[in-house]
């Protein structure tokens, strides 16, 4: 952030808003805000209880299964839309209608499908997170250099060596982009997941917080939540710049 | 390998003469007729050139005879086999290079050999071989973005030569490096056609380049292409390399190719 002429550290821009909230938490404008001071304060008395960690086993748990899940059905099936036309049109039109259909309302579905258990919240997460992916690994082979894929040919490559050894690799800036939205999305999945089907994990927190209005464990709960999204996506952001180099030379 | 070799030594007793003959081949692009019945051979050990205008098919019939692309109809003959794709008798050298950009310039060379599943301490053996060959000792491990591009085409000629193919075909090879490179690349086609024994097919917009590196030049005039004519610019290799370029003989032909095309350049 910039005032003026005066360049401020990163994150700078956090503390303010920071500020913000713990002024209009003092000043007891509205109960559903209490002041930073006092959320940091419950964070950290509440992160050592067995119920958080419990709480934070399952929404892991559901997230991270999730999560692999959308990324090896996702990135193969990608692949393959972006290399093969007749599999590109019977599968295109459903991806495009999954990504912006309002996913929450297919829960019910799954739960009748698939009962009240963890299962059916694995499942939404991988449903919120897969489309993305696919999408962005279809995008990615879409781009590969036609010479590669000559080059590929002309060597003999295996359909297993060409997607290991090139079509994986060439489409990889693309495919940790998708992945970096995915788990984004599959945040927002697991977490309504656990509201809607079985109240457990970190759903189940926020369930009870609320109900007893308890604000600052709820905020505190949320800000775990987002530091936890925050930093996986930052890794992945991390990942993607470390292979930005070849995007222009493929 | 010994057993290859062997297979090779028959297969050119049977047709000494041609490694590669293309028969009234074919090719349209829906409605678009690039190459109409064209027939070529491609003599073994020498060097030919596809010369023709942008458009005329030279890259569609390096492809076909690669296998990469089917022609429509008509047929491919390499080492008196006809083929019907790609094949480890013939490698390929790609304009705008087809490196892989995540991997070294060591395991780019060998990815030829790596898809053939060699072990990797042998192919890279072969390998170290063949960048020392084009004068790329000493960035093994460099990557090609860190590579000129004269640097990034040697690696992907060491890459078709370590695969050890008896036909290498080449699609406007130097014409991305630099026109100083380009006259250095030319010299050392020159080296490895004698030194190598294999039969490069070679595509070029350059006529001064085609008649400095080619024992054979075919014309191929624009679409639907086959080819107007033949040149054979062979008796210049007998003579110093240093002087080809201003030799009478060079420039007569030099001319002569551009007065049958410059009719068809507007
Ligand atoms: N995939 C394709 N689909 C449709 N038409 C094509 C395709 N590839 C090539 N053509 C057409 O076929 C003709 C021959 O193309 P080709 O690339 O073989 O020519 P070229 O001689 O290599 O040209 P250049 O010298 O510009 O490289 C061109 O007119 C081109 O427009
Ligand atoms: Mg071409």
């Amino acid at each position: 952030m910039k005032v003026g002429n005066i360049q401020l550290p990163g994150m700078s821009s956090l503390l303010l808003w920071g500020l913000i909230w713990e002024i209009v938490g003092r000043s007891g404008l509205t109960f559903f805000v209490p002041p930073l001071s006092e959320v940091i304060a419950t964070l950290f008395s509440v992160i050592g209880t067995p119920a958080f960690l419990t709480a934070l086993s399952e929404t892991a748990y559901a997230f991270f299964l999730g999560v692999f899940f959308a990324i090896v059905i996702g990135v193969p099936v990608g692949i393959l839309m972006g290399k093969n036309r007749l599999a590109d049109e019977l599968l295109l039109p459903w991806v495009n209608i999954f990504l912006s259909a309002p996913l929450t309302a297919l829960v019910p579905v799954l739960m009748v499908l698939f009962g009240f258990g963890m299962k059916s919240i694995i499942i939404t997460t991988t449903l919120f997170a897969i489309w993305i992916i696919i999408l962005n690994a279809r995008a990615g082979v879409k781009q590969i250099n036609r010479s590669l894929v000559d080059m590929a040919k002309s060597f003999l490559a295996t359909p297993w060596d060409a997607f290991f050894k090139i079509y994986i690799w060439a489409a990889l800036p693309e495919i940790l982009g998708g992945i970096r939205i995915g788990v984004i999305r599959a945040v927002k999945g697991v977490i309504i997941g656990q509201l809607l089907i079985s109240i457990v994990g970190f759903g189940a927190l926020f369930e009870l917080y609320s109900s007893n209005f308890l604000m600052g464990h709820f905020w505190a709960v949320l800000i775990v939540l987002f530091a936890m999204a925050f930093a996986v996506s930052e890794l992945l952001a991390y990942l993607e710049r470390r292979v930005s180099y070849y995007a222009a030379t493929r | 390998m010994s057993q290859t070799k062997s297979a090779f030594g028959q297969a050119a007793s049977l047709d000494t003469e041609h490694a590669v003959i293309t028969r009234n081949i074919c090719k349209n692009y829906g409605a678009v007729e690039a190459l109409k019945d064209l027939s070529l051979e491609f003599p073994r050990g020498q060097l030919t050139s596809l010369l023709g205008p942008s458009g005329c098919g030279k890259t569609t019939l390096l492809k076909i005879i690669a296998g990469l692309l089917e022609p429509t109809s008509g047929e491919v003959e390499v080492n008196g086999r006809l083929i019907n794709g790609p094949g480890p008798n013939r490698a390929f050298v790609f304009q705008d290079f087809a490196l892989l950009p995540w991997a070294s310039v060591m395991r780019n060379v060998a990815f030829g050999l790596e898809l053939r599943g060699m072990p990797k301490s042998e192919r890279e053996a072969i390998a170290e071989n063949y960048i020392s060959a084009v004068g790329l000792s000493g960035f093994e491990n460099s990557y090609p973005h860190e590579l000129s591009g004269g640097m990034r085409q040697r690696v992907g000629l060491a890459r078709a030569l370590s695969v050890d193919a008896k036909v290498l075909l080449m699609d406007e090879p130097f014409s991305a490096v630099d026109e100083q490179t380009r006259r250095k690349f030319q010299e050392d086609l020159l080296g490895l056609v004698q030194n190598e024994n294999k039969t490069f097919i070679f595509v070029t917009h350059s006529i001064e380049e085609a008649v400095y590196v080619s024992d054979q030049i075919a014309i191929l005039l624009p679409r639907p292409s086959r080819v107007s004519e033949i040149i054979r610019p062979r008796a210049l290799h007998g003579k110093d390399v240093s002087n080809i370029r201003r030799d009478p003989e060079y420039l007569d032909i030099v001319d002569q190719i551009w007065a049958s095309l410059r009719s068809y350049v507007e």
